[in-house]
C-alpha cells in the first residue's frame, strides 16, 4: 500500500487574513480564496495543500476534475475514454443564450467535452472504471452526452470486469435537452442494473451538490454510498421545498450529515480519508467479485 | 354535470349549455346540430394546439384518472396497499387485475376529484412510500409472471421536507432500476401530465404509449422559465413549453414514445369513456407485440431501447 495522497499531512495552514492585507488580495485575487462557509480568506496555495479544505472551518471546496484525479487515483494511471464526445443541439433550444453557445463557453472554461469525465485508473493499485462529474460544466447537468459516456463507461467496466466508481456533482438533468435528458436517468439506471447483474460493485461518492435527476438515478444506486462533509444532497432544490412548505428550511437540511442520519447513505468521509476508504472497500469487493466469478466458472465445468 | 373550461375552450361553454337545454326540451334536431358545431370547433382548436395548451389539456381535471381506466378496462381488480416499511401513499395506486385473459399488475399515479380527495391523494404527488409500494408491486409482477401496466399522471414527486428525509431520490431511482431489470413485459401509458423524475419512475419499460394530449417533461414549463429566465411571464412559460420537447407527437419523433394514442374530439375530458376505450385498444396491441418474447429477449430489447435514447444527439 502506498502512503502518498490521502496520508500526506498538509503543513499547518496560515490564516489567510492575518498573513495578507486586504489590498494585496484586491491586487491579485487569484492568490487568495474566500471560504464560502466561514468567509475566512486564505492563501490559495495553502488551501490547495490541504486538498482544498478550509483550514478554519473544514469546508470542502468544490474540485475540478483534475484536482479530484490528483487526490484519488495512482499517479499517471488515468486513461480517459470518449473525451471527444460532444453535445449537439437536438431541440434547437433558445433561452437567453443559444444552447450551443452555453456548451462552447463551458468547454472553453473547463477544458472538458461535457459535464462527465470518464476513464480507467487504479486506486491504490486496484483497477477501476471511473467517472467524475464536473459541476463547473453547466452545473454538472446530465444530458445525452453524460448519459452516453456513462453507458460506455459501464460497458467498459463489464467488458473488463472492473468495479465502478463515480463522483457525482450535479444539479440534475439538463433542461436544454428536454425529455431526452429525463431519459438519461432511465438509460443510466438500466446500465447500472446490467453492471449489478454482472456481479460488479459500484461505489458512489456524492460531492457538493448532488440533486435532481442525477440524485434520483445513478447517485442513489451505489452498493456503497459515500458523501463528502456538508455536501448538499437531495432531490428537490431547497427553494422549491421552501415554496412548498411556506417555511424556511432548518440549517443543514439536505446536508450529507442529515442524509446519513436518515439512513440514506453509508458514511460521510472527509476528503483526506476518502482515497484510503475507497481503496479498502475496493480491495474487499473486488476479491468477492473474483470469488463469485470463479464459482460460476467451476459450476459450469 | 359541472364542466371545467380552459381559456381556449371558452367557446364551448355556451354551446354545451345550449346543447344541454335542447336535450332537456327533447329537441333532437337542434341538439344534433349543436353537437356537430361543437365537434367542428373542437377539431379546429385541437389541430393547432401549442405545446403550452397541450400541457394545460394534460392537466385538465375532467380527464379520466388511473382508477377510471382500471375500472373500465379490467375485471377482478384488487387494490394492494403499503410499502411494508413506512406507510401507504394514496397518490400511487397499485393492484392486480385481469384484462380479458391477460393477468396484470397495475401501478399508476392517482389524482383526486373534490377537495377532500385531492388532499388525500396529495394532488397526485407521491412521497417515497408511494414509490416503494410501486417497487414492491413491480417485483411481485416479476416473480408472479404478470404483465405490468403503468399509468403516468403526476405533476411530479412531492417536494416536501418529509420526502427528502425519507429518501425520495432513492425511492425513484429504485423504481427505475427495478423496471429496467424486470423479466416481464411492461407497458406504460402517459394519460395526463408526466412531470420529471416522479413520472419517469413509472414510465420505463418495453412500450411507452402517450395519449394525444399528454406530456412528459424533464421540468414543468413554469419551473423551466423561472430557473432559466428568472421570471414566469406567460410568454416565457409558453416558450419553455415549446422548447422542452414534451408533447406526445414530438416525443414520438424523438423515439421516446412508441405510439401516440388518439383522443376523442376535443380531448379525453370531453368524452372519457371513448378515451379509455381507445387507450385500451392501444394497450392490447402493445402487450400483444411483446407476447412472443421470453424474459431474456425482453431484457435485451429493453436495454437496447433505453441505451439508444439520445444517442443520435451525441457527436
Amino acid at each position: 500500500m502506498k502512503g502518498e495522497g490521502s496520508g500526506a499531512r498538509p503543513p499547518a495552514a496560515r490564516r489567510g487574513a492575518a498573513s495578507a492585507p486586504s489590498d494585496d488580495a484586491a491586487a491579485d485575487p487569484g492568490l487568495f480564496v474566500r471560504c464560502p462557509a466561514c468567509k475566512e480568506r486564505s492563501y490559495r496555495k495553502d488551501v490547495e495543500r490541504r486538498l482544498n479544505v478550509c483550514a478554519s472551518c473544514g469546508h470542502h471546496f468544490r474540485l475540478t476534475v483534475e484536482q479530484r484525479l490528483l487526490i484519488t487515483v495512482d499517479r499517471g494511471s488515468f486513461v480517459e475514454l470518449d473525451a471527444s464526445l460532444a453535445a449537439s443541439d437536438p431541440l434547437g433550444w433558445v433561452d437567453q443564450k443559444p444552447y450551443p453557445e452555453r456548451v462552447a463557453a463551458a468547454r472553453a472554461e473547463t477544458g472538458h467535452g461535457d459535464a462527465l469525465v470518464t476513464g480507467t485508473a487504479t486506486i491504490d493499485e486496484v483497477p477501476v472504471a471511473l467517472g467524475i462529474f464536473d459541476f463547473a460544466f453547466m452545473g454538472g447537468s446530465m444530458g445525452t452526452v453524460v448519459g452516453e459516456k456513462l453507458a460506455r463507461l459501464i460497458e467498459t467496466a463489464i467488458a473488463r470486469a472492473l468495479p465502478l466508481v463515480v463522483f457525482t456533482a450535479s444539479g440534475g438533468a439538463r433542461m436544454q435537452e428536454g425529455t431526452l435528458s429525463l431519459f438519461q436517468m432511465a438509460k443510466s439506471a438500466s446500465m447500472l442494473t446490467r453492471l449489478r447483474e454482472a456481479g460488479l460493485p459500484y461505489l458512489c461518492v456524492l460531492t457538493d451538490p448532488t440533486t435532481g435527476g442525477v440524485a434520483a438515478s445513478l447517485a442513489m444506486l451505489g452498493d456503497v454510498q459515500i458523501a463528502e462533509p456538508h455536501a448538499l444532497i437531495g432531490f428537490a432544490g431547497p427553494r422549491v421545498i421552501e415554496q412548498t412548505i411556506h417555511q424556511t428550511l432548518p440549517k443543514g437540511f439536505q446536508s450529507a450529515e442529515m442524509v446519513l442520519e436518515h439512513g440514506l447513505i453509508d458514511m460521510v468521509v472527509p476528503r483526506r480519508e476518502l482515497r484510503d476508504t475507497l481503496a479498502r472497500l475496493l480491495r474487499v469487493l473486488v476479491r468477492g467479485a473474483a470469488v463469485q466469478a470463479a464459482r460460476a466458472d467451476s459450476s459450469r465445468v | 354535470m359541472r364542466r371545467t373550461y380552459l381559456d381556449f375552450e371558452e367557446g364551448l361553454r355556451a354551446l354545451d349549455r345550449a346543447r344541454d337545454a335542447a336535450r332537456a326540451q327533447g329537441d333532437a334536431e337542434t341538439e344534433a346540430e349543436l353537437v356537430r358545431e361543437m365537434d367542428e370547433r373542437s377539431r379546429r382548436t385541437c389541430a393547432h394546439l401549442t405545446a403550452w395548451q397541450r400541457v394545460q389539456m394534460s392537466r385538465h381535471i375532467d380527464r379520466p384518472f388511473t382508477l377510471e381506466y382500471v375500472a373500465a378496462l379490467c375485471t377482478d381488480f384488487v387494490e394492494l396497499h403499503g410499502d411494508r416499511s413506512f406507510g401507504d401513499d394514496a397518490a400511487i395506486v397499485a393492484g392486480l387485475a385481469l384484462r380479458g385473459e391477460r393477468a396484470l399488475a397495475i401501478v399508476g399515479h392517482q389524482r383526486g376529484r373534490g377537495t377532500a380527495e385531492k388532499v388525500r391523494r396529495n394532488f397526485g404527488m407521491p412521497r417515497p412510500e408511494g414509490y416503494r409500494k410501486a417497487r414492491r408491486v413491480f417485483r411481485l409482477a416479476g416473480r408472479a409472471g404478470l404483465g405490468l401496466l403503468t399509468f403516468v399522471d403526476t405533476q411530479g414527486a412531492f417536494p416536501g421536507t418529509e420526502s427528502e428525509e425519507r429518501g425520495i431520490a432513492e425511492s425513484i431511482a429504485g423504481c427505475i432500476a427495478e423496471l429496467a431489470g424486470l423479466p416481464v413485459p411492461i407497458v406504460s401509458v402517459v394519460i395526463g401530465e408526466g412531470g420529471s423524475g416522479g413520472a419517469l419512475a413509472l414510465a420505463v419499460g418495453d412500450a411507452l404509449l402517450m395519449l394525444e394530449h399528454s406530456c412528459l417533461a424533464v421540468i414543468s414549463p413554469e419551473g423551466c422559465a423561472s430557473i432559466l429566465e428568472r421570471q414566469r411571464s406567460p410568454e416565457l412559460i409558453a416558450r419553455a413549453a415549446d422548447s422542452l420537447a414534451l408533447t406526445a407527437p414530438r416525443l414520438r419523433e424523438l423515439g421516446i414514445a412508441d405510439e401516440v394514442v388518439p383522443e376523442p374530439v376535443g380531448g379525453a375530458h370531453r368524452n372519457p369513456a371513448e378515451a379509455i376505450r381507445l387507450a385500451g385498444e392501444a394497450i392490447d396491441r402493445a402487450f400483444a407485440s411483446l407476447d412472443a418474447l421470453g424474459p431474456a429477449e425482453l431484457r435485451t430489447r429493453r436495454d437496447a431501447r433505453l441505451r439508444a435514447i439520445g444517442r443520435a444527439a451525441v457527436r
